[in-house]
């Protein structure tokens, strides 16, 4: 219990807050690299899923990509892009925190193209649609709640992980847990318990705001029954 | 052929720049602690995997079995899974010490408990109606019909399930390393805040990755020996 009575006292002293490298600091710079690293992995992946949704081709590719992304381990990438020509900075972490999101973005955007009606398809071929017309009038409209699940899935992931880039120095709210460690359980444990608390609260948080945001953004006839718990995360292998 | 090798070894040494990307040496040296670190990695994987498929499966059959149940079950651990390993641990860590690996253990099993729970519900949820109907016509109790009939046929969902729980913990252990159980992530961080020594990040990684896919395979092929009935009808 003395742990727990040690974070209230952390998080009620108002100078933990505003003090550079404070909370506040914390929560702006995880808030930035997230956002950064999330727009990166759509540039990157949306493109690619709906182009390979779009002929067909591909799932196999996609699989693979979802499977080998799981076993790289967080830690290690953001160990070794800083090494790379890349240099150190928040440039890595959002570079490693983008490979993150990318295969939850593609394995949707190729699966809500492919999930499409293939009658719908065919009809908009009938009436003379071009290719690239299909794909942004029909497709496209029709993938978006697979699209809204996969960037909600891709966001959630990010700023949780984004936690880790404390490991090598690139800030965000995990800095907080660390410096706690650093300072030993007995010193630290309160600045330990705190900083899982707002870590926690963040990734609970931005998780109820993105499924309030895909609800409200999916267009009425495309809102299946609450069934997206299910499918939060795709299951591939 | 370990003479050519060391002959081999030793020009690239003499070749590379201080601080290689790989390197012989610093394998044959240390080949201790990379040892040791592995199976701390090997251990920490297996018994967090283990643990959660003993709370997961009993978890998803009483979920299959009290519909109410299923929403509550799915909502907790999606929970659990949504926030930040980092966090978790250190959630963990103050209450149970950080000076035993059950913090870490602890903190994996959560996070790999989601993906064996839903998967193995999926599997469930979608047997075939006529089955169980026959199931029952002969005459088959509840916990008959589900060692029997129910928990067989829903052996490749929950293989999926294992599957990627197994891979996802072994590159979660790394997290550990934090409290200083991190298996091959005390070498990737080791390396890391060791003058960025590269060979030893290397080898953290590439043996990290390595053991997830190996692991995978392993499970792969156990999913085909126990589910010969999926390999389509021959003779």
């Amino acid at each position: 219990m003395n742990a727990i009575n040690q974070a209230i006292l952390w998080l009620n002293d108002p100078l933990n807050w505003t003090n550079p490298g404070g909370i506040l600091d914390r929560l702006g710079e995880h808030l930035w690299i997230s956002f950064a690293a999330v727009l990166i992995g759509c540039l990157v992946a949306w493109p690619i899923g709906l182009w390979l949704g779009h002929t067909g081709r591909g799932g196999g590719v996609v699989v693979l990509i979802s499977n080998v992304t799981l076993a790289i381990p967080t830690v290690a990438l953001l160990t070794i892009l800083p090494l790379t020509p890349l240099g150190f900075g928040q440039p890595p972490v959002i570079l490693a925190l983008a490979v993150f999101a990318v295969p939850p973005l593609l394995a949707n955007a190729y699966t809500g193209v492919r999930q499409v009606d293939p009658e719908a398809r065919d009809a908009a071929r009938g009436m003379g649609l071009s290719g690239r017309q299909l794909l942004t009038r029909v497709e496209l409209p029709l993938a978006v709640p697979y699209l809204a699940t996969g960037f909600r899935t891709a966001s959630v992931q990010v700023v949780a992980t984004a936690a880790l880039a404390s490991f090598v120095n690139g800030g965000g709210l995990g800095q907080i847990i660390s410096a706690g460690f650093g300072l030993g359980m007995s010193v630290g444990g309160g600045q330990i318990l705190a900083g899982a608390l707002l870590v926690a609260l963040l990734a609970l948080g931005i998780e109820g705001l993105l499924a309030m945001l895909e609800r409200a953004l999916t267009p009425r006839p495309l809102r299946r029954p609450r069934r997206s718990r299910n499918r939060r995360r795709p299951v591939t292998v | 052929m370990s003479s050519r090798q060391w002959v081999l070894s030793s020009v690239r040494y003499a070749d590379a720049p201080g601080n290689p990307w790989f390197s012989w040496q610093y394998l044959r040296d240390n080949s201790d602690t990379v040892l040791s670190a592995l199976v701390e990695h090997v251990t920490l994987t297996t018994q967090a995997v283990a643990f959660a498929a003993m709370v997961g499966l009993p978890l998803a059959v009483l979920a299959y079995w009290f519909r109410p149940l299923t929403g509550p079950i799915l909502a907790l651990s999606g929970v659990l899974y949504t926030i930040p390993s980092l966090a978790l641990l250190a959630f963990v860590a103050p209450l149970v010490g950080t000076t035993r690996p059950a913090s870490v253990l602890i903190a994996l099993v959560l996070y790999a408990l989601l993906l064996i729970v839903r998967n193995t519900l999926a599997g469930l949820n979608q047997l075939p109606a006529e089955v169980l109907d026959a199931a029952r016509g002969m005459g088959y109790g509840r916990f008959a019909r589900l060692f029997r009939v129910d928990l067989p046929l829903a052996i490749p969902a929950i293989l999926t399930g294992l599957r990627l729980a197994t891979v996802s913990t072994v590159a979660l252990v790394t997290v550990g390393s934090l409290i200083g159980y991190g298996g091959l992530g005390d070498l990737i961080l080791g390396g890391f805040r060791n003058n960025f020594y590269k060979a030893e990040i290397l080898v953290g990684t590439v043996l990290c990755v390595a053991l997830g896919l190996l692991l995978d395979l392993l499970l792969a092929g156990a999913g085909r020996l126990l589910t010969p009935w999926t390999r389509g009808a021959r003779g």
